[in-house]
């Protein structure tokens, strides 16, 4: 199984001055497939990202990444193995534009941050992932609009297209739906959709349980810092300890 | 009329003196949060050995000024590349140390230099035309002023083109905005801060053998002089902004000139009444980002 698993949890635990934030979370998941990720509010959905992402380095247990132990990487050096998150709070450059925004991301891929002496201008290749990108989650169109003024909705398929720019292999989304108005729900949907039959492997908390159940494959619940059940939607629902937990007594 | 037009320029010229200060504070900020108490300092050490390469080459010449302004432009990169590999990357996201060190760099250069060059200014030679004046509708502007207003035009011109226009300036400008993101985005922001350090330091040194011309003299002080007023510049531009600190260098200049014409030499009084309005206006400065 753990050859083919493109993220692996080993008894995942994180204590902050004495306080248990995680306790043993052990998971995997496949390569390829969408699991979401609930539970109630300071259940530790964000903090279980922000230990696979690198921003949180875990007191206990392991993080592979494609078979690879990143437990104490950083964040950069895990997302050039392929890792790839979106945050709770919309994380775009407001002053640049769209283009600038995912051009950046792209550069990141192809080496033209890191190399003093490339200085590519537009029309160079970095500019064509971009547009390319852009393209993909439909807002070519605002490819010159500074992102500040975009709305809340294209402002997370701007997230999405630097996502896919860095050419992640898994994908990391925080609560994407999370202030989005209705009537960009559908479209951000699709795209997430997307991101998923193109292969790669996606893991997304999120609130809204609608869309989250008709999206993903299974569903991680957290409750109190721990794992209470990993299983397909419909399981899940059907869970005694997940419905008195997180749903309430009755559902 | 003449006199307003005299003191207009002659204040534009000292923006610019100001401008090569304070862009490299104004974005060094921006970036990395830290206000560098040693940047008077990179402008001190360029001013003292562009003076002192350039007196060789020919004291007094064009020629011995232009080599003593490029010695001033690479010193002033490298000393502050440096600076920020030694002593400001191992205290990597502790802000308070970072401007800590800087403080004592500036304090213990300025000691250093001292006991190298003495504590009282030298004067020095400058080509002729420098010394002179131009009229200008009827108004005497000394020559140096234009050099000064040049050099500060191009300065301005190279950094912009590099933020806008380069892969580096992008990630730079991304990691004004937001920091966090960039290294998210799997960039390793840390050299993006050597380089920015590099750019301010440059433009510093320059501004370092710029000054000697303004004052006819290199002294140990004079980049701690300079960098009170860059640093009210930077605020008053909005801390991380380059046309900010081009906007209010210029503005700070001409309203020191004029209160010490007209007011009777309170030109330091009224910049920083200016200060105090602008903060209490504008606490993020005139182009500075709301903090988010």
């Amino acid at each position: 199984m753990e050859d083919r698993s493109a993220l692996v949890l080993d008894a995942v635990g994180l204590q902050i001055g004495g306080a248990r934030i995680l306790h043993d979370v052990s998971f995997e998941v496949a390569t390829g497939e969408m699991v979401g990720v609930i539970g109630p509010n300071g259940a530790g959905k964000t903090t279980l990202f922000n230990v696979i992402s690198g921003v949180l380095i875990p007191t206990s247990g392991r993080v592979l990444l494609a078979g690879k132990d990143v437990t104490s990487r950083k964040v950069h050096q895990r997302a050039r193995v392929g890792l790839g998150r979106t945050f709770q709070t919309s994380s775009v450059f407001p002053g640049l534009s769209a283009r600038e925004n995912v051009r950046l991301a792209a550069q990141s891929k192809l080496g033209g941050a890191t190399s003093p002496w490339r200085m590519p201008r537009a029309g160079d290749e970095a500019t064509a992932v971009a547009m390319r990108c852009l393209d993909e989650v439909e807002l070519a169109h605002h490819a010159g609009t500074d992102a500040g003024v975009l709305s809340h909705g294209d402002k997370r398929k701007l997230e999405i297209a630097m996502l896919l720019a860095t050419e992640p292999e898994v994908v990391l989304l925080d609560e994407p739906m999370a202030g989005v108005g209705s009537g960009d729900v559908a479209g951000l949907v699709e795209v997430i959709r997307r991101l998923h039959r193109s292969g790669r492997t996606v893991l997304m908390v999120e609130h809204h349980m609608e869309v989250l159940l008709g999206l993903v494959d299974r569903v991680a619940v957290m409750h109190h810092g721990e794992l209470l059940a990993i299983d397909t939607p419909k399981a899940v629902m059907a869970d005694t300890a997940v419905q008195q937990a997180y749903l309430g007594e009755t559902v | 009329m003449s006199t307003v037009l005299l003191l207009l320029i002659t204040g534009v010229g000292l923006g610019a003196l100001y401008f090569l200060v304070a862009s490299g504070l104004s974005l060094i900020y921006g970036l990395m949060g830290v206000l560098n108490f040693a940047h008077g300092s990179f402008l001190t050490l360029a001013g003292f050995l562009g003076w002192e390469v350039g007196r060789r080459v020919g004291d007094g010449s064009w020629g011995g000024l232009l080599v003593g302004m490029l010695v001033g432009l690479v010193v002033g990169a490298l000393v502050a590349a440096i600076t920020e590999l030694v002593f400001i990357r191992p205290l990597y996201n502790r802000h308070i140390e970072q401007v800590l060190v800087t403080v004592g760099l500036g304090l213990a250069s300025v000691a250093l230099f001292e006991g190298i060059w003495g504590t009282d200014p030298i004067q020095i030679r400058l080509p002729e035309w420098l010394g002179g004046t131009t009229d200008v509708l009827g108004a005497n502007i000394p020559n140096d002023r234009w050099l000064l207003i040049g050099t500060a035009a191009v300065v301005l011109v190279l950094i912009v083109l590099f933020l806008q226009r380069t892969s580096y300036g992008l990630v730079i400008r991304a990691g004004v905005e937001n920091r966090t993101m960039v290294t998210a985005l799997g960039i390793d922001v840390r050299r993006a801060f050597t380089i920015v350090f590099a750019i301010g330091g440059a433009a510093a040194g320059l501004g370092g053998v710029l000054a000697s011309v303004y004052y006819g003299q290199v002294g140990a002080h004079q980049g701690t002089s300079l960098l009170i007023y860059a640093f009210i510049v930077t605020v008053i531009g909005g801390l991380g902004s380059l046309t900010g600190a081009a906007i209010a260098s210029v503005l700070v200049a001409v309203i020191q000139q004029f209160a010490n014409f007209y007011l009777g030499g309170t030109g330091d009084i009224a910049i920083v009444l200016a200060l105090a309005a602008v903060l209490l206006v504008r606490p993020t400065g005139l182009m500075g980002k709301v903090t988010h």
